[in-house]
């Protein structure tokens, strides 16, 4: 057994239990500050620390192992500034930056987001990206984000950086990375009803026929 | 690493026999084959997982027990007097589930001029969407075609599909990944813009497209920016417990509930749609689950008491790989794409025992085979487990591959001391996805006028065993479409007095069959904390 402090009351459970499964142990009923409970939704944020170390820790509860000596407390919320825009009118350049997150040129460059960030990212770097207009780098950078809200909660300079992150991906998503020509000729050629016939005779095939096929089908190497 | 001896001693034959496994492509079953297995090993063929539905329009057909029980169970409003004229909530499409079906309809609803709003009981994201991870089928490359998309979807489904929904759901895949792109879901490409894709169990073609392996979680965060860019309200924490129809039998709004505070609110609507999504978290057959904590059938049991039939809710989709090592995640998911790229599934005394890329189904009952009368599981601890060789990855693809294509599996296994591009990981089934669901419609709607269904919460689509990356693309085109329809809908509908007489009368049913359960449902949330009730 272990001894944890959740929210500052000593509770002791099983070695091995994540933080979520020794709030669980505890006898916590979650509703807030529990998602996916895989690590990929953000909505377990924790600060830990371990009783007479100064490191403040961030991590996933329902991805770290309870340490002997931890005092956690849940972030299930952190008011994060988004703005709104809208995806058609942007322009890929960077005064969309200072328009929407001006913000993110007040970083004094502490670095507090990067040690804080959840998933080992390197989020001042993003951010730096950000300021110079290198969507590209930051949505590379920040790919791996889950939007937990650690980092904008040790932030002196009050950034969103998952916010700033978001805009970043979805410019480079629709305006940076080159076009899928084949997925548009091929949507064209949905819309010009030149799949239609193939897909009408598959139907209207009879069931032992439709089974032939599947069976024999060739598979692509 | 923290590998028991026994499970050291096996592995070093699973690293003996890499190179040959590596070279060695596993015979496909023939059909017969995969039936015998099937039927032999697989859950949703175990008697004991089931009972019959005893009231309601799918009276007489069989359920898995613990959906039973929720079907069993009394409503929450009874005994509760609902003022439905008090009115917290009034538009013209109410949109329940804030997962990638609930997200896609609203933006598309609200595209069509509709005032939508979103209802959900967690966050906005928090759904299976934002776990899918390895990726999102579509027939838009040459050599492919939405017909061959169509065979591999009706035989991957045992021929059970609704062939109309099928067509849907291929048809219009490539559009849906063309509208994903065009709101900045970042796909992979090679630098030429082709997508880069791989295959899937039971895929005949390279159709899956990827954003690494976070494909869901980068849909879902961009449908969900998309979402509040357009200002769609958004109510969190709020879980429609029963749905309100009007006096001619229409769908029009629903009762809420805070999960926080446990206040009552009336949302009156013009249209609905159910996209509550899965059921994981009902725990069939004491698996594990790979899903979401909100992941309780909640819309079914809307649904259904409402008077919207079921359909193929006896059928599961277990994944053949959720971790079964170590304990901290046991039953999470290993996606479908480690296979994808290379890994081979491999028993205890190192024999590549199945080619990796059948069905999810046959995969499944295949690793329960070798973890019971063929006795080559390996022992976790919680069980026996068979192994997943991971370090296949990088020998075939080169160093790095891994890292850059899986880097959500890394990280998730590292946390753990684990490193899997040098060692194999030890897997299991986990129960993942609900292949059936509310009966619908070609356009979405159940046989209750203006109740539309969309995403995992729809029965049909993927027969009675889904291929991987068709439910990231049906959450989109169902989602879609459901939330145009609506809004359409919405558009000509005159709503008449709201009622929930159909509760009563489901009580009242209840009673004369003489169940009288002692649980509520929907059931909203899984209970874990030790010594508690039920929530």
């Amino acid at each position: 057994m272990v001894n944890v402090y959740l929210m500052g009351k000593k509770y002791e459970v099983p070695e091995g239990l994540t933080i979520m499964g020794a709030m669980e142990y505890a006898g916590y009923q979650l509703v807030r500050g529990c998602g996916c409970r895989n690590g990929f939704c953000g909505a377990c944020a924790t600060v830990y620390r371990i009783k007479g170390e100064r490191e403040l820790h961030a991590a996933l509860a329902c991805q770290t192992t309870v340490e002997e000596n931890m005092y956690v407390a849940t972030l299930p919320f952190f008011p994060l500034e988004k703005q709104v825009y809208d995806i058609n009118k942007i322009k890929p350049d960077a005064q969309v930056m200072m328009q929407l997150y001006p913000e993110i040129y007040s970083c004094i460059g502490c670095n507090a987001c990067t040690k804080s960030c959840t998933q080992g990212l390197n989020v001042m770097q993003y951010i730096a990206a950000a300021q110079r207009g290198d969507f590209a780098a930051c949505a590379q950078m920040s790919f791996d984000c889950v939007m937990c809200g650690v980092c904008s909660s040790r932030c002196p300079a009050g950034i969103s950086h998952p916010q700033v992150a978001e805009l970043s991906r979805r410019i480079n998503g629709k305006y940076l990375m080159p076009e899928a020509k084949h997925l548009t000729e091929r949507v064209k050629e949905i819309e010009d009803g030149l799949c239609q016939a193939e897909m009408e005779a598959i139907m209207a095939k009879p069931l032992e026929e439709l089974k032939e096929l599947y069976n024999h089908r060739d598979i692509e190497k | 690493m923290n590998y028991t001896p026994e499970m050291l001693a096996s592995m070093k034959k699973v690293e003996a026999a890499r190179e040959k496994n590596i070279a060695l492509e596993p015979r496909r079953l023939t059909a017969e084959e995969k039936e015998a297995l099937l039927k032999e090993y697989h859950p949703d063929y175990k008697d004991a997982g089931f009972t019959t539905i005893r009231v309601g329009g799918n009276k007489g057909q069989k359920a898995p027990v613990e959906l039973n029980a929720m079907l069993d169970a009394h409503s929450r409003l009874r005994d509760v007097e609902v003022d439905l004229s008090n009115i917290a909530y009034d538009v013209d499409v109410l949109v329940i589930g804030g997962g990638g079906a609930g997200s896609s309809a609203a933006i598309e609803a609200h595209e069509a001029g509709a005032n939508v709003m979103i209802v959900t009981k967690l966050r906005i994201g928090d759904a299976n969407t934002m776990m899918a991870e390895g990726g999102i089928q579509a027939a838009d490359k040459p050599g492919d075609s939405p017909a061959l998309h169509y065979l591999d979807v009706m035989g991957g489904g045992h021929y059970a599909n609704r062939p109309e929904l099928v067509k849907k759901l291929v048809m219009e895949g490539p559009s849906a990944i063309k509208w994903l792109n065009e709101l900045g879901v970042e796909f992979d490409k090679a630098p030429d813009g082709t997508m880069i894709t791989t295959h899937g169990g039971g895929t005949s073609r390279k159709r899956m497209h990827a954003a690494a392996d976070y494909s869901g979680a980068e849909i879902m965060r961009t449908l969900r920016d998309e979402v509040l860019n357009r200002q769609i309200p958004v109510v969190d924490f709020t879980a429609a417990i029963e749905l309100i129809l009007d006096t001619d039998g229409k769908a029009a709004g629903a009762v809420l509930m805070n999960m926080e505070t446990g206040e009552l609110m009336v949302a009156r609507a013009k249209t609905v749609i159910i996209a509550t999504g899965g059921a994981g978290r009902m725990h069939y057959q004491g698996f594990p689950t790979s899903n979401h904590y909100g992941a309780t059938a909640d819309g079914l049991i809307l649904g259904y008491r409402a008077g919207a039939k079921l359909l193929y809710q006896d059928t599961l989709q277990y994944h053949p790989t959720g971790v079964a090592f170590p304990q901290q995640i046991f039953g999470a998911l290993v996606t479908e794409k480690v296979r994808s790229m290379g890994a081979k599934l491999i028993n205890s005394e190192g024999e590549a025992y199945i080619h990796p890329l059948e069905t999810r189904d046959v995969n499944a009952a295949g690793v329960i085979r070798e973890c019971t009368t063929h006795g080559k599981g390996v022992d976790t601890g919680m069980g026996k487990a068979v192994w997943l060789d991971t370090p296949m990855i990088d020998r075939i693809h080169g160093k790095g591959t891994l890292e850059k294509r899986l880097p959500a599996m890394l990280r998730m296994y590292l946390k753990y001391g684990i490193d899997m591009r040098e060692v194999p990981i030890l897997i299991y089934p986990t129960l993942h996805y609900q292949n059936g669901g509310l009966e619908i419609a070609e356009d979405g709607q159940t046989c209750v006028e203006n109740l539309f269904v969309a995403g995992e919460a729809v029965g049909g689509i993927h027969g009675r065993n889904r291929l991987m990356g068709n439910s990231l693309l049906d959450i989109i085109v169902f989602g879609r479409s459901a939330g145009q329809r609506a809004a359409q809908k919405a558009g000509t509908t005159q709503l008449k007095e709201l009622t929930l007489r159909h509760v009563d009368k489901y009580e009242a049913e209840l009673a004369n069959a003489g169940i009288d359960s002692d649980a509520v449902s929907p059931k909203l949330l899984p209970t874990y904390a030790r010594g508690a009730k039920a929530f």
